[in-house]
């Protein structure tokens, strides 16, 4: 079947019009059709919110999280095909659209198959169970005596497909609950490397991006903010613009409001152009602590805390047989997606269109109605998917620019961000300051487990919305995954005493945050499992081992060992092979931890040149176990795409800032992993039919970040206590 | 006004002189092969190839292109079927390996991927590890999808090897 990631017009319509408007359509023709009856999201508890069957025996799923390039799209339609005896080749998705696709919530946090498969599950078993009891009726046969292949319903000496059944109409029918699902043992889709549907389009140059898509009768739009945001409280204040300096400019015109300023033109390039020659003076408040200063001011204060966890008693480490105490910090990181964000609107005085790349499109929604002015039913929100992000980049900005930005021309607008509005204004991975204390007796056995870090939490406002309408600065309430997280800070570990205390920094005073994949966990395993290695130095045994008789859940047991089965991991005390060439000192290290969910373990082999300090990545080896894995191809890209990103994040990628603003706003400034440093990779899944799926989008990042931190002890003897390894760090550490 | 040579047909562009051709190529032409990445010729979303050189739209005005030959990634199976001899082919071996291998994650940088990978391959179509990974280096992939394309780039140094030696016994079967 031919796919495709363009959207039907609506519900109505692309029921009318069956599979074949999927293929047809085009934006332009949904430009004029804001249909304010069809505003969604669809009701959840509905079959056909999620089913349709068309009259070709063919099915489309309707399905709320986005394909960001992990996969989900093709993975949820085989959760979708297993259930409803169809064969992927008919069975197709569409894009998100808040007047088509239920509202699933958000796609992060490794949420989309998570909780998108148990709910698609449903639903298709659903509609399968009502298929049966058509089928039953038509050919007079009980439904006990009914098998289905292919949308094929057969009965001894008769059949009857599903297009037959239902074809092009609605099942309007409630969601029990009550359908019975596949029993996993039987599963002939699911549990298998199925291969992509968006990867052929991609490689023959067929794919739409969100940066191909356009409007008819639309302006080209820059945004226009100083290089690189300074103190997230502060903003953008403008003193003055010189509206001549752009003059020269064919159609520029400049849109402002309040301290919002972009520039608008019929052709890119020279909107390109008016965004970067006009002449602008900001205010900008020297008050940030740079990146040299920020950990210090971190820790001083002012800060909450919350004990998050307090059991047993740490003290018991000061009569224990070995004590290890290690602070660490992590840096700022950027998402800094490989196209920079793009959104395209259409707004009018009764309705808006916005096309984006919002990985959770009824909340951006709400939060473009409330810019514009508009009631929430009145903006429709479409995803398509843009470069990979990784978490909450300038996504919703961008596409609260456009929006302001075709409302004040009163044209529609599509905004590109250039590579320094993306690198310079990103919600980053905030900053973390860390320190652990972990203790164990003579034998070897854990005794006590104890973390205390900062940061700040995730900014609420987006930069367009706090400029152009004055809403300040302000925090995301408290939420786990921007918090210390138990399950990687020694959650694996049998320690019968132990204690997480929470340091809150007030974010306003810093950058920008948000989630970056595995939230703060590259930070804290760099941390905590550098402490746990240094305990089996100092008693004398092998990390692998000494890990192995301190994990007794099965899950993290499984990882720690699958990862190290792979690397054929020989036992002994780290730092004692002496495997060095001239200045090249060779090291491997072993690690594990996860985000909220799953569980990851790694190992690193690497080499230090201790006379340049140059590090590289040799080959790492990644082990996840995200209970039933649905579509094992993908898991493994997954893995292997991890694997490399922690390499590159604990190599080289750092944001940069002085006392007004952030300075690393190119690929230059901020540079990520090469091909010719890229390590060899192993991805490993552990597999557990009769799990549910947990998550696999970035569970085995914090364990690959601590086994990079223990194989450089392992090689040199030394730790690091800060990434990424730059040379300076390097020769700083080894002096 | 300038004239170009994209991937066999004469277009005449309006764009000013200065425009990146990058421009020209998605905005004018609607192609969805090259697109814009930084801006800055420092990632390779862009590229295309000129006179079969691997080159950044985003930062070569239209003006000296005159008289030159674009390729993009609408029109790299024709330019690499010519350039090897070849019938009229729909993918190169290389796009072909690259579903195989199941490589892409975002795809966002394959137009790049696969305009170097080609004139890597048309250099030297069995390059071993090191001269891909150098040959690769100008061009970024934030998935972290780098392990596949090079595993990509050797399976189609295979396909084409394979193929050769074919051809050379089906010569050898005619003489």
């Amino acid at each position: 079947m031919k796919q495709t990631n363009d959207l039907p017009l609506n519900r109505r319509d692309f029921l009318k019009a069956g599979g074949a408007l999927v293929v047809n359509f085009s934006i332009p023709a949904l430009a004029q059709s804001t249909d304010l009856l069809q505003a969604g999201p669809p009701d959840a508890q509905q079959i056909d919110s999620w089913i349709a069957i068309h009259e070709d025996n063919t099915a489309t799923v309707f399905i709320g999280f986005v394909e960001l390039g992990q996969g989900a799209s093709t993975a949820l339609l085989q959760v979708a095909a297993e259930e409803l005896d169809m064969s992927m080749s008919q069975i197709r998705t569409t894009g998100q659209d808040t007047h088509l696709t239920p509202n699933q919530g958000g796609t992060y946090s490794s949420s989309a198959i998570r909780v998108g498969r148990p709910q698609v599950q449903r639903a298709a078993a659903e509609a399968r169970q009502a298929l049966l009891a058509m089928a039953a009726d038509q050919l007079g046969v009980p439904v006990a005596k009914l098998n289905v292949e292919n949308g094929v319903v057969n009965a001894a000496n008769a059949s009857v497909t599903y297009g037959d059944l239902i074809g092009n109409r609605r099942f309007n029918l409630a969601i029990t609950g009550n359908a019975p699902v596949k029993d996993p043992s039987t599963y002939k889709v699911v549990a298998k490397p199925m291969p992509r549907n968006d990867i052929p389009l991609k490689v023959r140059g067929e794919y739409r991006h969100i940066q191909h898509q356009r409007l008819p009768n639309m302006l080209h739009g820059r945004i226009v903010r100083p290089r690189g945001q300074g103190a997230y409280r502060d903003g953008v204040k403008v003193e003055s613009i010189d509206t001549n300096s752009i003059a020269h400019i064919r159609g520029a015109r400049i849109l402002r409001q309040g301290d919002f300023i972009g520039v608008v033109a019929e052709r890119e390039w020279d909107a390109v152009k008016a965004a970067q020659q006009l002449d602008v003076t900001w205010d900008r408040p020297r008050n940030l602590p740079g990146h040299d200063g920020q950990f210090a001011k971190m820790v001083a204060g002012p800060i909450s805390d919350r004990v998050a966890i307090d059991e047993g008693d740490v003290s018991a480490a000061n009569t224990a047989h070995v004590v290890s105490s290690f602070e660490g910090t992590g840096p700022y990181q950027a998402h800094v997606p490989f196209a920079p964000n793009c959104a395209l609107a259409d707004v009018r005085e009764d309705g808006a269109l916005v096309l984006c790349s919002s990985q959770d499109i009824y909340n951006t929604r709400t939060s473009v109605a409330t810019m514009l002015g508009l009631e929430t039913e009145q903006v429709r929100v479409q995803y398509h998917e843009g470069a990979g992000t990784f978490g909450h980049s300038c996504w919703d900005d961008a596409a609260q620019a456009a929006a302001l930005m075709s409302q004040l021309a009163g044209r529609p607008v599509r905004v590109q961000f250039m590579r320094w509005d993306e690198h310079g204004w990103d919600t980053y991975g905030p900053a973390h300051v860390g320190k652990a204390r972990v203790s164990a007796d003579a034998g070897g056995k854990l005794v006590s487990y104890e973390y205390e870090g900062w940061q700040h939490h995730w900014s609420l406002v987006e930069t367009t919305a706090q400029t152009a309408s004055g809403i300040p600065a302000s925090e995301w309430p408290p939420f786990p995954a921007m918090q210390l997280n138990p399950r990687t800070l020694g959650g694996m570990y049998d320690a019968p005493n132990r204690k997480l205390v929470n340091h809150h920094v007030d974010g306003l005073d810093y950058l920008k945050g948000a989630w970056l994949r595995s939230p703060l966990d590259l930070s804290f395993s760099f941390i905590s499992e550098q402490a746990i290695d240094d305990l089996a130095w100092q008693l004398g045994m092998d990390p692998w081992q000494f890990r192995q008789q301190n994990i007794s859940e099965y899950h993290w047991l499984g990882v720690l060992n699958a990862a190290a089965e792979a690397a054929n991991w020989q036992p002994r005390r780290a730092n004692t092979a002496n495997d060095s060439r001239g200045s090249i000192v060779h090291g491997r290290g072993i690690g594990v931890g996860t985000h909220l969910a799953s569980w990851g373990g790694a190992v690193a082999e690497i080499e230090v040149n201790t006379a340049t300090g140059e590090v590289n990545i040799l080959h790492l080896y990644g082990a996840i176990d995200a209970g039933l894995v649905v579509n094992t191809a993908n898991v493994e890209n997954q893995i292997i795409g991890q694997l490399v990103q922690t390499a590159s994040r604990m190599l080289l990628e750092e944001i940069t800032f002085n006392d007004t603003g952030v300075t690393s706003l190119d690929w230059s400034t901020y540079p990520i992993i090469r091909f010719d440093r890229c390590p060899e990779v192993t991805p490993v899944i552990v597999q557990r039919l009769n799990e549910p799926s947990s998550g696999a989008g970035e569970e085995v990042m914090a364990a690959a970040a601590a086994a990079i931190a223990n194989a450089f002890f392992d090689a040199t003897g030394r730790r690091m206590t800060m990434y990424p390894f730059t040379r300076e760090r390097v020769l700083a550490a080894l002096a | 006004m300038a004239e170009l040579t994209i991937n066999n047909a004469t277009i005449r562009t309006t764009a000013d002189d200065d425009t990146p051709l990058l421009y020209v190529l998605t905005d004018e032409l609607q192609l969805l092969g090259p697109r814009f990445g930084c801006g800055l010729a420092q990632c390779g979303s862009c590229s295309v190839l000129v006179d079969g050189v691997e080159t950044r739209a985003c930062v070569t005005p239209v003006s000296i292109l005159s008289g030159k030959k674009i390729t993009t990634l609408e029109g790299i199976a024709s330019f690499y079927a010519a350039e090897t001899g070849q019938q009229a082919m729909t993918t190169t071996p290389l796009q072909d390996a690259l579903i195989e291998e199941q490589a892409l994650q975002c795809g966002y940088c394959y137009n790049g991927i696969i305009i170097k990978g080609i004139e890597l391959l048309l250099k030297n179509p069995s390059p071993d590890d090191d001269e891909i990974r150098s040959a690769m280096r100008g061009h970024l992939c934030r998935c972290g999808t780098y392990p596949r394309i090079i595993s990509a780039i050797h399976r189609a140094a295979e396909v084409i090897a394979a193929a050769k030696t074919t051809e050379a016994q089906s010569g050898e079967e005619r003489a």
